[in-house]
């Protein structure tokens, strides 16, 4: 079985600052990290590959100093990874990005066919979760996005079955490989690397892709060219300060804890309803 | 199959960073082990760079170093709880094309310098800390790791691995460091715009301004604080022993709430946000806590090996400096095929002897001791020196002889004629 892995280096955003001015985000000092919802989706192509054997390849599209994430994917146990790296890939929206992503997944499966595709949920930094629904679309794989968990993968059938976090409750699908996976947050635990895979990491020679190694001839369709999304405005939301609201204690543990839940209930007639408090 | 180096430095501090410099430019394969994400994330310092220990080994390092400002002015300030007195020396020919001394930033710094060890083919692994020295009878051979996978192997293994030097203290090459070498210093940086932080220090470009500070904010601990100039931020800080913390009646950070809302400190914050604070143990017990450097297949260097030279504020250059020195003996050995045998590391002692580290940690070497058992120069002498200035200063109608006789008075009052000479003899003897 063969498996991609699309994972996107992020800037931490519990680091990040917005300029005062211009509204956009300083990067300068941040420190880049592989965004953290892709972990999830590392690790659970890992497992499967743990389980029925196959090979795990990584690819991202971003500037050179990416290769530190995917350098950190070798280290988590993975097989391969790609770079995808190119002046003309610059300026991408989740349109373009998602053009070049499947055309160089495209490339990969015309010499190891791939039988799955993961993503993380969404990135921290754009937050749209379009991309992986983009990658399907264009490849034509079944979508299965928010996934919590893979039940069963059956190679000889083609097929997969999976439980998927809906509003309200779990769904499981079955559906036909080739799959795209968007795997939801809190799932799994990323592996502690092995001191063999650290090593494997530090001395790994990161391949970089050029479009046309990539496969894209169409280069209107990557990059800027290729990005339709137009930012009309730029805005930092205004901290919102809610002032603390003080309970009484004076009164004993039994009247703190019931000046508690009657403030609490007071804000959220649902909360009050699963709690028993109100009668419809 | 088990990996094999020629040498194995643990930490990515200046030590370690000097030792796998080094040894990786003189083509030995090594392998440097850092816990911390990246080289500087677990690392503290003032921070103060000394150019000429990292010049000997990176000539031009201030092409692409990330340097903060260099320092063009030397302010010394004694504090009482409202005043200060003190010296400045500012010079324009610390404007010079190689200057000496440079605030940086550790955490940006020691990224650069361990991308400097990569750049000449040292093999640099993160996020891993060592936990166990393996040993063949007392024979340092190699180290095991945090992570699932098989021991690794060296020739030698050199230990950066800081002031507490867990591997060392279990590995029985020295005790625990005791609570009297050892000083708590704890820091904030303020970030303001660097048209502000010029204006305030009265510099421009790179210049930067250094406030060395001591004074009645410690409580009569032994302790000093300092101030520094980045660019576009101002670094202050303050330490004190860890065996008068232990005694005293103040934590770190309320003496540096105190130290940040003194009269003469606050106006220079102003206005800034805090964005970083750190703490960090810096050994300051001098020549008498320096523990044995070396022995069977091992070295220690930098803050693992108590090289800090408190008086002048030096640590990262006498770092850096054990580090080179400890490649350099490897170096050595491995050239005229011999082993890293504790009677052929002596070489690296001998080194450290004739070099200024060790020359200036013995010329301080009774000084911890003295400031240890007489607490009164942080308490006392700030007092009464800030007062002798006011006094002097204020024209009130009474004469100058008067004045004199007054301060006279004071000091002999608080010490005593004999206790001043004597203190004057003991601060003469300990930095002759």
């Amino acid at each position: 079985m063969h498996i991609v892995v699309c994972i996107k280096q992020v800037p931490d955003s519990a680091q990040i600052r917005v300029h005062p001015v211009t509204n956009t985000i300083m990067r300068q000092g941040v420190p880049a990290i592989i965004n953290p919802f892709d972990l999830f989706a590392i690790e659970e192509a890992l497992r499967l590959k743990d389980r029925m054997g196959g090979k795990v390849t990584v690819i991202t599209m971003g500037p050179p100093q990416a290769e530190d994430a995917l350098r950190k994917a070798i280290a988590f146990g993975v097989d391969d990874v790609v770079l995808l790296t190119d002046r003309a890939f610059a300026g991408a929206d989740t349109l373009a990005t998602s053009f070049a992503l499947a055309q160089a997944i495209r490339t990969i499966g015309a010499e190891n066919p791939v039988d799955l595709v993961f993503t993380g949920k969404q990135t921290i930094d754009g937050d749209t979760a379009q991309v992986g629904p983009g990658i399907a679309k264009r490849m034509g794989l079944q979508l299965l996005t928010y996934v919590a968990a893979i039940d069963e993968v059956d190679l000889e059938q083609r097929s997969i079955t999976v439980q998927r976090r809906s509003e309200g409750g779990v769904q499981v699908i079955r559906t036909q490989l080739p799959a795209l996976i968007t795997m939801l947050e809190g799932t799994n635990q990323i592996r502690f690397a092995t001191m063999e895979n650290m090593f494997r990491s530090a001395r790994y020679v990161v391949p970089q892709w050029n479009k046309d190694r990539a496969g894209i001839e169409d280069a209107s369709k990557i990059g800027l060219k290729g990005s339709p999304t137009v930012v009309s405005k730029v805005f930092a939301p205004k901290p919102k300060a809610i002032k603390a609201q003080m309970i009484d204690v004076s009164q004993g543990p039994k009247a703190t804890a019931a000046a508690l839940i009657d403030t609490l209930t007071s804000k959220s007639a649902r909360l009050a309803n699963e709690l028993g408090l109100v009668a419809y | 199959m088990a990996e094999k180096f020629d040498a194995i430095v643990v930490g990515a501090g200046p030590a370690g960073n000097a030792a796998a410099y080094t040894l990786a430019k003189a083509g030995l394969n090594i392998l440097q082990l850092e816990r911390g994400e990246t080289p500087g994330t677990k690392n503290v310092q003032g921070a103060i760079l000394y150019a000429d220990a990292l010049e000997r080994m990176i000539p031009d390092f201030r092409d692409d170093a990330p340097l903060e400002r260099h320092i063009i002015e030397q302010r010394m300030w004694i504090l009482d709880d409202r005043s200060f007195i003190g010296t400045n020396y500012r010079s324009d020919d610390f404007n010079s094309e190689r200057p000496n001394r440079y605030t940086i930033l550790r955490a940006p710094f020691d990224k650069w310098f361990s991308s400097k060890v990569k750049a000449v083919g040292g093999l640099v692994i993160c996020e891993t800390t060592v936990t166990e020295l393996i040993k063949e009878g007392n024979k340092v051979i190699g180290v095991r790791t945090d992570r699932l996978g098989d021991d690794i192997y060296a020739d030698v293994v050199i230990l950066a691995d800081g002031v507490n030097s867990l591997l060392a203290t279990k590995s029985g090459f020295h005790k625990e460091i005791e609570a009297q070498n050892v000083a708590l210093a704890v820091k904030e940086i303020h970030f303001m715009p660097q048209e502000v932080v010029e204006s305030r220090f009265n510099i421009k470009g790179d210049e930067g301004v250094v406030i060395e500070i001591a004074g009645t904010v410690t409580h009569g601990m032994v302790g000093t604080a300092f101030l520094y100039t980045n660019k576009e931020s101002i670094t202050l800080g303050i330490g004190c022993m860890v065996s008068d913390f232990k005694n005293g009646n103040i934590t770190p950070y309320a003496m540096l709430e105190e130290l940040k809302a003194h009269p003469a400190i606050a106006p220079l914050l102003e206005g800034g946000e805090m964005k970083e604070y750190a703490a960090h143990l810096i050994p300051e017990g001098g020549y008498k806590a320096v523990p044995q450097l070396f022995g069977e297949g091992w070295m220690l260097v930098g803050d693992s090996a108590g090289l800090v030279n408190a008086v002048h504020r030096e640590g990262s250059n006498l770092a850096m400096t054990s580090g080179r020195l400890a490649a350099e003996t490897v170096i050595t050995l491995k050239a005229a095929g011999l082993p890293c045998s504790a009677a052929n590391l002596t070489r690296y002692k001998a080194a450290m002897d004739e070099s200024f580290v060790m020359k200036d940690l013995r010329k301080y070497r009774e000084l911890p001791g003295i400031l240890h058992n007489n607490p009164h120069f942080f308490s006392v002498y700030p007092e009464l020196l800030n007062r002798a200035a006011h006094t002097m200063l204020i024209v009130d109608g009474e004469d100058k002889h008067s004045k004199e006789k007054a301060i006279r008075k004071s000091f002999v009052q608080r010490r005593s004629l004999w206790g001043l000479m004597g203190d004057a003899y003991r601060m003469w003897r300990a930095t002759r």
